[in-house]
C-alpha cells in the first residue's frame, strides 16, 4: 500500500539516471585518458626526477614511470632506485 | 585573412553537418565571404543539407588533382551571393586527398574569403587528419550521451596533440525536458568532464528534421528555437557576446497560463 502510494507521488524516483551517466562517463574517460601521450609522461619523470633528487640520490637512467590499469582505476608506478638518501635538505 | 574552423566530433551522427551548414549559412546572412569545404569524402552530406545537390560537376578530388580550377568546383549558395560549397568526392576514399593538400586549399582559400568552414568526416583516421590539416581553430559537437561525449573527450586530445588548442563546445540535441528530470546530463556536466570552453548549446527541435527536408538550414528560420541557437553561435563566432538562451520548454500547460498572465 505504502509503495502504491509513493509510486502514485512520484516519491520512489529512481535514481536520475544522468548519475548513472556520469559516473560511467566519468570511469570510461579515467581509462582513456590514462593512456598519456610520450611527451606528458617524459615530462612527469623529469619533473619527479628534479623533486626526489631534492631528498635523495636516484639513479636516473634506472628510473622507470608507467600508468597501470586496475579493475577501480588506474595507478601510478614508479620504480626509482635509490642510491644514497641525504641527511639534509638542499 | 580569413579563418579556418574545422567542425569536428569523433562520433557520427550528432550534427557536424547541420552544424556546419547553419554557421556558414549565418555568417554569410551576416555579410560575411565563406566557404565550406565537405571533407567526408566517399559519404558527402553537405550538399543535400544545404539543398545544393543538383548543382555539382566537380569536387574537392578534382581541384586537388587539378580536373579542373578551384572556382569551378565552388557551388554558389542559392540564398547568399557570398556562400560557396566545395563538395567531396562520393566515389573516391579517404586517400584521394592529403593534409598536405588540404592545407594547400584552405591557405588559397583564405587569401579571399573571411571563413573556411570544414565539415570533418567522423572517426580519427585519415579524413579527420586531413580535415584539420590546414584549420586554425576548433569546433567539437558532442550530444548529451555517453557515447557521444567519450569521442568528444578523445577528439580534444587529438586536436591538441595536433596544435589545435582550445577548441570549442557545442552541445547539440539537448532535450531541456529531460534534462529537468534528471535523465540527461545537463550542459554543467558535460564541460564539467571535457574542460573546454562552451560556445553554444543547441536545444534538439523538429525544425531541424523539416529544414533539412527542404535543403534549408533552420539558421534563417526565425521561429527554430535551434534556429535562434545557431544564430546566437554565428554571432559569438564573430567576437560578440551573447548569453545563452533560455531552454526551458514554454509549451507546458501551466507556462502557456503563466504567459496569458504574463507571470513568465
Amino acid at each position: 500500500m505504502l509503495e502504491f502510494l509513493q509510486r502514485v507521488l512520484g516519491l520512489d524516483k529512481p535514481t536520475a539516471s544522468k548519475k548513472v551517466a556520469k559516473e560511467r562517463l566519468r570511469l570510461v574517460l579515467f581509462h582513456d585518458r590514462a593512456d598519456m601521450s610520450p611527451q606528458i609522461m617524459q615530462s612527469l619523470k623529469e619533473d619527479l626526477i628534479k623533486v626526489i633528487s631534492e631528498y635523495m640520490d636516484i639513479d636516473k637512467s634506472g628510473l622507470e614511470v608507467s600508468l597501470s590499469n586496475e579493475s577501480d582505476g588506474v595507478a601510478l608506478v614508479c620504480n626509482i632506485p635509490v642510491l644514497s638518501l641525504k641527511r639534509t635538505v638542499s | 585573412m580569413g579563418e579556418v574552423i574545422v567542425i569536428t566530433s569523433g562520433k557520427g551522427g550528432v550534427g557536424k553537418t547541420t552544424t556546419t551548414a547553419n554557421i556558414g549559412t549565418g555568417l554569410a546572412s551576416l555579410g560575411k565571404k565563406v566557404v565550406l569545404i565537405d571533407t567526408d569524402i566517399g559519404l558527402r552530406n553537405l550538399d543535400v543539407v544545404l539543398g545544393l545537390e543538383n548543382r555539382i560537376v566537380y569536387d574537392i578530388v578534382d581541384v586537388v588533382q587539378g580536373n579542373c580550377r578551384l572556382k569551378q568546383a565552388m557551388i554558389k549558395d542559392k540564398r547568399f551571393e557570398d556562400l560557396c560549397l566545395i563538395p567531396a568526392a562520393q566515389t573516391k576514399d579517404k586517400t584521394a586527398v592529403s593534409p598536405e593538400q588540404m592545407k594547400n586549399l584552405t591557405d588559397q582559400l583564405k587569401e579571399e574569403y573571411d571563413f573556411i568552414i570544414i565539415d570533418c568526416p567522423a572517426g580519427i583516421e585519415q579524413g579527420f587528419k586531413n580535415a584539420i590539416a590546414g584549420a586554425e581553430k576548433a569546433i567539437v559537437v558532442t550530444t548529451p550521451e555517453i557515447a557521444a561525449v567519450r569521442d568528444a573527450d578523445r577528439i580534444i586530445g587529438l586536436l591538441e596533440a595536433s596544435e589545435l588548442r582550445e577548441p570549442k563546445l557545442i552541445i547539440n540535441r539537448l532535450r531541456p525536458s529531460m534534462v529537468k528530470k534528471g535523465d540527461m546530463m545537463d550542459i554543467d556536466d558535460m564541460i564539467d568532464i571535457l574542460a573546454i570552453d562552451l560556445l553554444g548549446v543547441v536545444p534538439e527541435d523538429e525544425a531541424i528534421v523539416i529544414s533539412t527536408n527542404k535543403g534549408e538550414p533552420a539558421v534563417l528560420d526565425k521561429s527554430s528555437k535551434a534556429g535562434e541557437a545557431y544564430r546566437n553561435i554565428v554571432r559569438r563566432i564573430m567576437g560578440e557576446h551573447v548569453p545563452l538562451m533560455n531552454l526551458e520548454a514554454s509549451n507546458g500547460f501551466m507556462s502557456k497560463l503563466k504567459k496569458l498572465f504574463g507571470v513568465s
